[in-house]
């Protein structure tokens, strides 16, 4: 297996500007621009260090990137993007697209796509994608031409297979309930997490309160004065500390949401397949028919009620030539239908096994990044908790002192 | 002992309550130690009595002394909040001129407190155990009859309707005397001692306030993490190597919730009330410092009268000379009160800031642990 790109190439998603422009309904609009830098590993020898290339994208063009690889590689479990807009908001943090702290958030999860698409064994490949990260003009074309958009299931359709298809795959129909439920908790994790965020906030902001009234109160004191002053500046100090708390917070409810984003991408894959499989149930069933009706046009035998059995026996029946003519066609088309039913069949089994590995390498990389976030989570709130007693051990001496 | 008051004057000594001597006890208590003291009083016990006409409480009042004044040294007694309500009643009229430390709320609204709640008993028994320590520690106030009757009598009502006749009337009298009369000039101290509760019960409503949000916003957040966990377990329940971890998160949110709890109810019923109870003795003292304004200025009134009559009448220099007392006991008394108090205060502050930066704490290491 070829090493991925991720091991050649340092990619990075530096800045993010604001810019103004026309669209394409040449109506005036601002966006972010994202600047990715991407650097050579190899040549780092010597001390030198390789030129860094560097070329700006929007968010709309990861999109396209987004979709093309969806589409082009169906059996792939494709990274998700960040959020187009910002949500699970809790009181403090904007919804506005614009916002500052949005913009840097959604900056690192732009850099964390590019990151698992250029260490994905399949993706990274991608002559698109190396032209997304190398080749500013000229791009937006160059993925038009592939003619992904033609590839494309409709949605209709696929809704239809999901409803009507007979025989799928189990383990997707269990992945398929898998990633609908992971959804849902996440979701309602996610929701639930803001709003504890709020009220933690505001616990902490009340505290600061304290630290006015005792600066206040030592005013007025002999002996307590100096004990309450310094304890207020402890209050004040442990208000002022969840502004970072949280901020750290989000990082966490990012990593979750990229999951949640994930079990879209899993039900892409199961939709696939369950197209997939309904096209060949269908294929089946056509063959199947056809069959028949050449058997019953040989024997002259009509074992099924059909409109045509009708109106010839109503009007006459045909000529031997023409029945023969008839049977030669469905003859023909039977002969193609059954190769492509062979190379329905292998196309499916195929892409049943390479959708499967991408599964399990999928499984395995979220079982690693979750537990790493749930760790990373706890040492957050020890680390909290810790700052907690801090400044209550501090409070608890000023007032000793007192 | 030097019996004289500070401006020369021979004190009357039939007042037990000579501010001299009270100095100098003061200066004894101040180097007394707990083994030196010589009385000892707690309230605990606290029973429910259900009678025809009311449901009420008592407490049991049990008392240990080496004092030559009791009969025992031993007693146990049973109260309810009505008789400490008459006993400091008693102690404010005859002792006009000392603090008297608050009791409890005496009204609950029924129907937003539960009076006979274990919270609610066990905070008013520590409200009240804690009135009678203080009175205890005071070098006069100790020594009452009220008080002491309070403790020993076994039936305690025959004894209020006895006293009640005599004792209202001359309370009210001396009410009425002392009003009607303009201050002149308030000594620069007692003015600062006004001014000094005024700010101090301000800030500590707005602490009470502050700590009653503070409550309030934690138990809200303790709501949300409720929800919290359990979304976790729910999710442990979706994965199959994930799920440890996972119920690990659950379960540690739920020990937070449970410290989170501990803590909520710990402010409320410990520092809450230490809170109220400051701010009502703010309030009889700044009643006691009127009063004390009063009785100057009936003595300035009487003493300009008595120099716009020039003449000798003993009577009016002997009153003038009452009044004149009466200040000085008042002002020495409100002084020395005051420093007690202020100690007093500031160990108790003391205890409870730290006690709430404690609770902190532990709760932070309780969920440092989970």
């Amino acid at each position: 297996m070829e090493d991925c790109l991720a091991k050649k190439m340092e990619i990075t998603v530096s800045e993010a500007e604001k810019r103004t422009g026309r669209n394409a309904m040449n109506i005036q609009e601002t966006y972010t621009a994202y600047l990715i830098e991407t650097r050579a590993v190899e040549s780092q020898s010597e001390g030198q260090c390789a030129p860094v290339e560097s070329l700006w994208r929007r968010y709309s063009e990861f999109e396209l990137l987004r979709n093309y690889l969806s589409v082009t590689y169906p059996h792939i479990v494709v990274p998700p993007l960040p959020e187009k807009r910002a949500d699970f908001v809790w009181h403090k943090l904007s919804a506005d697209n614009m916002d500052p702290d949005f913009v840097e958030r959604r900056r690192i999860g732009l850099e964390n796509f590019l990151l698992r698409v250029a260490s994905h064994p399949v993706l990274c490949q991608d002559k698109i994608f190396y032209a997304f990260l190398m080749q500013e003009g000229g791009w937006k074309e160059m993925v038009n031409e592939t003619g992904f958009q033609l590839k494309a299931d409709s949605r209709l359709k696929a809704l239809n297979a999901t409803f009507r298809v007979k025989n799928p795959d189990k383990r997707f129909t269990e992945l398929k309930h898998y990633s609908d439920e992971l959804q849902s908790v996440i979701s309602h994790l996610l929701r639930v997490r803001a709003r504890v965020a709020d009220r933690l906030y505001g616990v902490y902001k009340v505290h600061g309160n304290y630290g006015r009234v005792f600066s206040e109160w030592s005013a007025i004191e002999k002996e307590m004065g100096d004990g309450l002053q310094s304890a207020g500046h402890h209050m004040d100090v442990y208000a002022a500390s969840i502004d970072d708390i949280l901020e750290e917070e989000e990082h966490y409810a990012d990593q979750l949401k990229e999951y949640l984003f994930y079990a879209e991408a899993l039900r892409a894959v199961c939709r696939k397949h369950e197209l997939m499989q309904y096209d060949l149930e269908m294929a089946a069933q056509d063959l199947t028919s056809k069959k028949q009706q050449c058997e019953e046009l040989a024997t002259g035998t009509v074992r099924t009620f059909s409109l045509k059995g009708m109106t010839s026996k109503l009007f006459g029946q045909e000529t031997p030539e023409q029945r023969e003519a008839k049977i030669k066609i469905l003859e023909e088309q039977i002969q193609e239908g059954e190769e492509q039913l062979k190379s329905k069949n292998l196309e499916g089994r195929d892409f049943v096994k390479s959708a499967w590995a991408d599964i399990e390498r999928f499984k395995e990389q979220k079982n690693h990044d979750l537990k790493e976030a749930l760790i990373s989570y706890a040492v957050m709130q020890i680390s909290m908790c810790k700052k907690g007693i801090q400044v209550w051990t501090n409070a608890k001496e000023c007032f000793s002192k007192m | 002992q030097d019996l004289s008051l500070p401006n020369g004057t021979p004190v009357d000594t039939s007042s037990p309550a000579s501010s001299s001597s009270l100095l100098n006890r003061l200066q004894l208590d101040d180097d007394l130690d707990v083994e030196t003291r010589d009385l000892f009083v707690t309230v605990d016990d606290p029973k429910k009595h259900v009678c025809t006409m009311e449901t009420y409480i008592t407490y049991r009042v049990t008392t240990k002394t080496t004092r030559a004044e009791f009969d025992l040294p031993e007693y146990s007694v049973r109260r309810r909040y009505q008789d400490f309500d008459w006993l400091r009643n008693k102690l404010e009229e005859s002792q006009p001129t000392h603090l008297i430390p608050p009791l409890p709320e005496k009204f609950v609204v029924k129907g937003v407190v539960d009076r006979f709640s274990e919270e609610f008993v066990e905070t008013r028994r520590k409200a009240l155990d804690k009135f009678l320590k203080r009175i205890t520690d005071h070098p006069v106030l100790s020594f009452n009859e009220h008080f002491s009757i309070f403790l020993t009598a076994k039936d305690l009502n025959a004894y209020k309707k006895q006293g009640m006749a005599l004792l209202s009337k001359m309370g009210e009298s001396v009410k009425y005397v002392t009003g009607g009369y303009k201050l002149r000039s308030r000594p620069l101290e007692f003015a600062a001692i006004g001014d000094y509760l005024d700010t101090f019960s301000l800030k500590l409503g707005t602490i009470d306030r502050i700590a009653q949000r503070i409550i309030k916003e934690q138990l809200e957040y303790l709501v949300e993490l409720r929800e919290y966990g359990p979304v976790y377990s729910t999710w442990g329940g979706l994965e199959v190597e994930l799920s440890e971890p996972l119920e690990g998160v659950s379960a540690c949110i739920g020990n937070c919730c449970t410290a989170l709890e501990e803590l909520s109810e710990d402010m409320t019923e410990d520092f809450l009330p230490v809170l109220r109870e400051y701010i009502l003795y703010a309030e009889s003292m700044k009643n006691v410092l009127k009063k004390r304004d009063q009785v100057q200025a009936e003595y300035e009134a009487k003493l300009e009268a008595v120099a716009l009559k020039r003449e000798d009448r003993p009577k009016v220099p002997t009153d003038v000379e009452k009044c004149q007392d009466r200040v000085e006991c008042f002002n020495a008394d409100l002084k020395a009160d005051m420093e007690r108090w202020q100690n007093n205060k500031r160990q108790d502050f003391r205890q409870l800031l730290m006690g709430m930066a404690d609770k902190n704490i532990q709760y932070y290491e309780k969920v440092c642990v989970a």
